[in-house]
């Protein structure tokens, strides 16, 4: 069963798509046409679709949209979909930060989440295991030993004291064991460090805005990419989205989370995150993940017709990176760039943000071609590391162009 | 316990007069008899057909569930909008995918479980186990029942009328969380839906009422509280719980007929009110209602366990306070189904420590059972498989349940598959295994006539491999992170819903040598003496015929 399930992933992987998924394709089309329509922090007219023109990642959607006016499109066409940037261009990585068909719960990426995975996998898990092939090798013994033939007069034991105070006592002893690791991750997922940034997350029928009051108040409008769009990105189906929450690696992310108009919920399993989005309410959690890549989510609580097509991406870059994007979306870092700059180095887990923003934008391949055109003003802002290291992708998929 | 079985002609010397209408098997016409019933049995069997019925819809649904979920992608759902005549488009799809995930709940929950459990066996054999000619309100019995008719039908029909922009039918899930049932569903299926939980709640709290007074004030002379069968027991606190939870629920849908039609804003934000108070008294009722449908199911299987190892139940006073003690704490855990709408940490931490004890009595049963056949001479008829069974698989369930009433584990596993495996391991092969054993266990009893035993063995092991290559898989996915009441999936879930689907076709499978067995058995089945089970069936059902008179324990039995 599980090479079964390695060969789906794989399938997956490849982009192959199941059948009925040109059809549904068609469908997404109309509907994201609409929900482009929904503001967005720059707006780009719509009909700005030549590959050169693509000015800002902040608007992927109209780029998706030639390609899902004609759905099942001919292949690469894609130059114009494959050559706008996702997030910060940091590419997915298969069983990271996304379902693989595995059996057990996702990698974790955050200290609660190694925490609360430990907990699960290392104490509950064998405690409910154990449990149960007791109670059925118990069965089976006396099913067998005590079946009609072996044992045709039955006794009329009713009553061991000692046996009942035993099985009340020793599960309440185990309950013990369990809850004292129970209580202090939730004293944990409670007691978060100082916040380094926040993200206010809002939920809507059917996509997420994300809003960084932190950093000029920018806020960008999530939407899922067509089956189509995906393919052609590399991003997982259905958990691809044109705008990701880019977050720095080794911060303290402070969610606000809301809605605005029925309740969602926002949950990402390899931060071991989940929250609803209340409207009315102002909810808060956070994480704090160290290594950069892309992390999928999804929206977890039923909220309408598309309640499976409101993905949730983060992507988790090195500050330098972050700062970049932060400019390229038109925001501000606080405290006049003290991130983006150079000393960046102090505050960052990461010794060398040159270097790493060059070792990830490689690894993320061919997305990251495409931070060449916007960066026009990242340079202006920020003139570090991230930018210089484009050129050594970009004769990667040069190809594509 | 002795008994001495009612008989006719005592009841006929006693009040000669009006002979012929208290000849204990005299039947009323068929109009009569089936319409304006007032006869426990009766009624029973009206239940029970109904809940088969409900069972049989609700199963169906969740088959279409398990087609479309079959593969990625949306396959079928726009067809079926097209032949349900809406205008397809891949909104009207989707909502129809809401549609019936709400209404397999609501069905499932509302009009299988509960009637077959409560109203089928509970009307069936609480009277004759304690010693009752019948019910304490006959009458009111009959409106239990026929308030279920119109509260069905509002269910059915809400799916005929518009529910949001995107098509017909309430999409809101069981749950019917405010805001998605007010704003969120503009046109009047809510209101239909709230209107049937309103009838079935109704007719839920009329029963409790008849069960309450039925238990406590007309058992047998001798047929003291701690003698009662624990079927019995079990159906009394189940009925104490229905009378305390279904008003909350009741006043919680209120409120939202209100919000949605009159302008109040109990669940609105923008006018004072508050979305998650609805959650609050809707799992106020819902955490009760999960063990509603468990209790009776516990009761059932300890009849048949103790039947069938020919051994009286082991730690019978244990047994009956461990499901007084579960139906207790059952009503203060209510919060963990909402360990993540942004709860305070120390709520989070009681209602986990709350929610874990609940293991402990059920542990006590688990392991009661078990000593129960210890030491006894067991046979492996066909209710006692489903018995078997269900111990098992609702310890499966259940250990699962103290992994997820971890609140802090809980954020991860949350509106998961996880989740659903939970629910489904406790109450598809955990309640729906105790109706199997109920209806194998009582169906000669009842019909008068023998199942057929290879077919009920037949029956249960496919049903018990399907449910578990169905059900178990579900886990895997949850911990993927797989979320609940998705249509589409991400591609990485497809191998273990495609085990799913394969489960969901061997189950029915299983089911297609129930129906056989009915048709059978009530065409050919042999006749059932009056205790087909020999020693171990000790309670007073076993001492009246099979099928019982249409009135018994005219001369009370009496009970040592």
């Amino acid at each position: 069963m599980k090479t079964l399930i390695k060969i789906f992933a794989a399938a997956a992987a490849l982009g192959l798509m199941p059948a009925g998924a040109a059809a549904q394709e068609a469908n997404l089309a109309q509907p994201k046409q609409e929900l482009a329509a929904q503001p967005q922090s720059a707006g780009a007219p719509r009909d700005q679709i030549s590959a050169q023109s693509q000015a800002s990642p902040a608007q992927p959607q109209e780029v998706s949209d030639p390609a899902l006016a004609t759905p099942a499109a001919e292949e690469p066409s894609n130059s114009q979909v494959a050559q706008t940037m996702l997030g910060a261009g940091t590419k997915p990585t298969p069983g990271i930060g996304q379902p693989d068909g595995r059996m057990g719960v996702q990698d974790q990426f955050t200290p609660i989440g190694e925490e609360a995975a430990w907990f699960h996998n290392v104490i509950l898990m064998p405690v409910i295991t154990v449990i149960s092939i007791f109670v059925l090798i118990l069965l089976l013994y006396v099913v067998i030993r005590y079946r009609r033939a072996a044992h045709p007069i039955p006794s009329r034991t009713t009553h061991n004291t000692l046996l009942e105070v035993v099985w009340t006592l020793v599960p309440v002893l185990i309950l013990v064991v369990i809850a004292v690791p129970s209580i202090k991750l939730l004293a944990n997922q409670y007691s978060p460090p100082k916040a380094d940034l926040t993200v206010k997350v809002i939920g809507n029928q059917w996509y997420w805005n994300y809003q960084y009051p932190d950093h000029g108040d920018f806020e960008l409008t999530s939407n899922v990419l067509s089956d189509a769009d995906a393919k052609k990105r590399g991003e997982p189906r259905l958990l691809g989205v044109d705008e990701r929450m880019v977050v720095p690696a080794g911060a303290t992310v402070k969610l606000i989370i809301t809605s605005n108009d029925v309740i969602h919920a926002f949950g990402v399993p390899a931060f071991w995150v989940k929250l609803d989005a209340v409207p009315g309410r102002l909810n808060e959690t956070w994480f704090k993940a160290d290594k950069p890549g892309v992390y999928y989510g999804q929206c977890y609580e039923l909220c309408g017709a598309r309640h499976a097509y409101m993905p949730i991406a983060v992507e988790v870059v090195p500050p330098a990176q972050f700062a970049a994007w932060v400019a390229s979306k038109g925001g501000t870092m606080p405290g006049g760039a003290q991130r983006a700059s150079g000393d960046e180095t102090a505050t960052s887990p990461i010794t060398n943000p040159a270097a790493t923003a060059a070792d990830v934008t490689n690894t993320s391949g061919g997305s990251a071609t495409e931070t060449s055109p916007e960066p026009s003003n990242i340079v202006n802002a920020v003139g570090t590391a991230p930018v210089s290291t484009q050129g050594a992708t970009n004769s990667k998929r040069g190809d594509s162009q | 316990m002795t008994d001495t079985t009612a008989n006719a002609v005592h009841f006929e010397t006693a009040h000669g007069h009006h002979d012929a209408h208290h000849d204990a098997d005299h039947k009323p016409g068929f109009f009569a008899r089936w319409f304006m019933s007032t006869n426990h049995k009766d009624i029973g069997t009206l239940y029970l057909i109904f809940a088969i019925i409900a069972g049989i819809i609700g199963g169906a649904i969740s088959g279409l569930m398990r087609a479309e979920l079959a593969e990625p992608g949306i396959q079928y759902l726009e067809s079926w909008v097209t032949m349900s005549g809406g205008a397809a488009s891949f909104d009207a799809g989707l909502h129809l995918w809401n549609v019936l995930i709400t209404a397999h709940g609501l069905i499932m929950v509302f009009f299988m479980v509960m009637p077959a459990m409560i109203g089928g066996f509970g009307n069936w054999f609480v009277p004759i186990m304690i010693g009752a000619p019948d019910m304490a309100f006959p009458r009111m019995n009959n409106i239990s029942f026929w308030l279920l008719i119109p509260a069905f039908l509002l269910l059915l029909g809400s799916t005929f009328v518009p529910g949001t922009a995107a098509g017909n039918g309430a999409g809101t899930g069981w749950t019917v969380y405010a805001p998605l049932s007010t704003s969120g569903h503009q046109g009047p299926a809510v209101d239909m839906a709230i209107l049937s939980l309103h009838l079935a709640g109704a007719s839920s709290i009329l029963g409790a009422i008849n069960f309450i007074t039925t238990i406590f004030n007309m058992r047998a002379p001798g047929m003291t509280l701690h003698k009662m069968p624990l079927f019995v027991w079990s159906v009394l606190v189940t009925a104490f719980l229905l009378l305390l939870s279904l008003p909350v629920l009741a006043g919680a849908i209120t409120m939202l007929l209100t919000d949605r039609n009159f302008g109040t804003s109990f669940f609105d934000a923008s006018g004072g009110g508050d979305p998650i108070l609805y959650q609050h008294l809707f799992w106020f009722f819902g955490h009760p209602e999960v063990y509603i449908m468990i209790l009776p199911g516990f009761g059932i299987v300890s009849q048949v366990v103790a039947t069938f190892s020919r051994k009286p139940v082991f730690g019978y006073l244990g047994m009956a306070y461990a499901m007084v003690a579960i139906g207790v704490v059952g009503f203060i855990v209510w919060a963990h189904h909402m360990f993540t709408v942004g709860m305070d940490v120390n709520t989070k931490m009681y209602f986990t420590a709350a929610t874990m004890v609940i293991a402990v009595p059920t542990g006590i049963k688990i392991f009661s059972w078990i000593a129960t056949m210890w030491g006894g001479s067991m046979t492996f008829q066909t209710p006692m498989m489903w018995a078997l069974g269900f111990i098992f698989m609702f310890t499966v369930g259940g250990v699962t349940g103290v992994v997820l009433a971890n609140g802090g584990v809980d954020n991860y596993m949350h509106d998961t598959y996880y989740v659903v495996a939970h629910f489904h391991s406790v109450l598809s092969l955990g309640a729906v295994f105790g109706l199997f054993a109920g209806w194998y266990y009582w169906f000669g009893k009842m019909w008068g006539r023998n199942y057929n035993e290879i077919l009920g063995q037949l029956h249960f092991w496919i049903f018990f491999i399907g449910v578990n290559v169905l059900f178990f898989p579900m886990h895997f996915l949850g911990l993927d992170g797989m979320p609940r009441r998705y249509p589409d999936y991400p591609d990485a879930f497809q191998g273990w819903n495609e085990v799913a689907t394969t489960g969901y076709m061997i189950m029915a499978l299983g089911m297609v040598f129930f129906f056989v067995n009915i048709v059978w058995s009530l065409i050919a089945g042999k006749k059932t003496p009056d205790n087909p089970w020999g020693e171990g069936a000790t309670t007073l059902e076993w001492t009246l015929s099979s099928p019982p008179p249409f009135h018994q324990f005219e001369t009370l039995p009496k009970v040592d």
